[in-house]
């Protein structure tokens, strides 16, 4: 399988998915995992994360085909957390496998770009007991246009 | 009835996540609506998608009974 997504709106244990996935590629010459986590900054008591059912997942899908083909892998994985989280708690996952380890770096740099620029997902935080809407930043879409 | 879905902020404004509303062209629709609701549907960065499928602009939906027309405003990204 090259591609492994999940959209998920429980806790999960980056682990669980990156061990299964790796052992699925024998052969690999380099796997590059990256995990984002709720900040605990600045008083953030909570962050909140929807989606739109009909676009998120095929969307998060179409990003792992793109990553995939674009970067040669043997396979990527996806994990993104939708949902209520608390600070320390994983959001997102991905891990590219490669023959060689450029190829996994940058296809991780890729994905993360893109899910944090162009995926459907709406976010909000909770401070001192108030929920505020996350806006889009510049430096997301920056980020993106680097590709 | 047909159903409009609000993502982000907009289901702050509408006061909910969706609403059941009667079929006819999207302006009737959006004619019954409370107007500062109906400004932000039309605001030229929120996207639409008819039934799951991301469409041009708001001007020639017709929406039928059972469809579902969704307004996702930009993205705060993952």
């Amino acid at each position: 399988m090259a591609t492994e997504v999940h959209l998920l709106t429980h806790p999960f244990h980056p682990g669980q998915y990156v061990g299964p996935f790796t052992t699925a590629h024998p052969g690999l010459g380099g796997v590059c995992t990256f995990v984002g986590e709720v900040r605990g900054e600045n008083g953030v008591e909570a962050l909140e994360l929807s989606h739109y059912e009909p676009l998120t997942l095929p969307g998060m899908k179409a990003l792992a085909q793109r990553a995939v083909a674009r970067f040669g892998l043997m396979g990527i994985l996806v994990v993104h957390r939708s949902g209520v989280m608390l600070p320390g708690e994983p959001i997102v996952c991905v891990s590219a496998v490669a023959s060689h380890r450029r190829a996994a770096f940058d296809a991780v740099d890729f994905a993360m770009d893109h899910l944090k620029s162009d995926s459907w997902f709406w976010k909000r935080e909770k401070r001192c007991g108030t929920w505020r809407w996350i806006d889009p930043r510049p430096d997301d879409y920056a980020a993106r246009d680097r590709w | 009835m047909a159903r409009l879905v609000f993502l982000g902020r907009l289901a702050d404004l509408a006061g909910a996540g969706e609403r059941a509303v009667e079929p006819g062209p999207l302006a009737e629709v959006l004619a019954l609506l409370p107007p500062d609701l109906a400004i932000a549907l039309l605001d030229e960065r929120v996207r639409i998608a008819l039934n799951g499928e991301l469409v041009g602009g708001p001007e020639s939906i017709v929406l039928r009974p059972g469809d579902e027309l969704a307004f996702l405003p930009p993205v705060s990204g993952g």
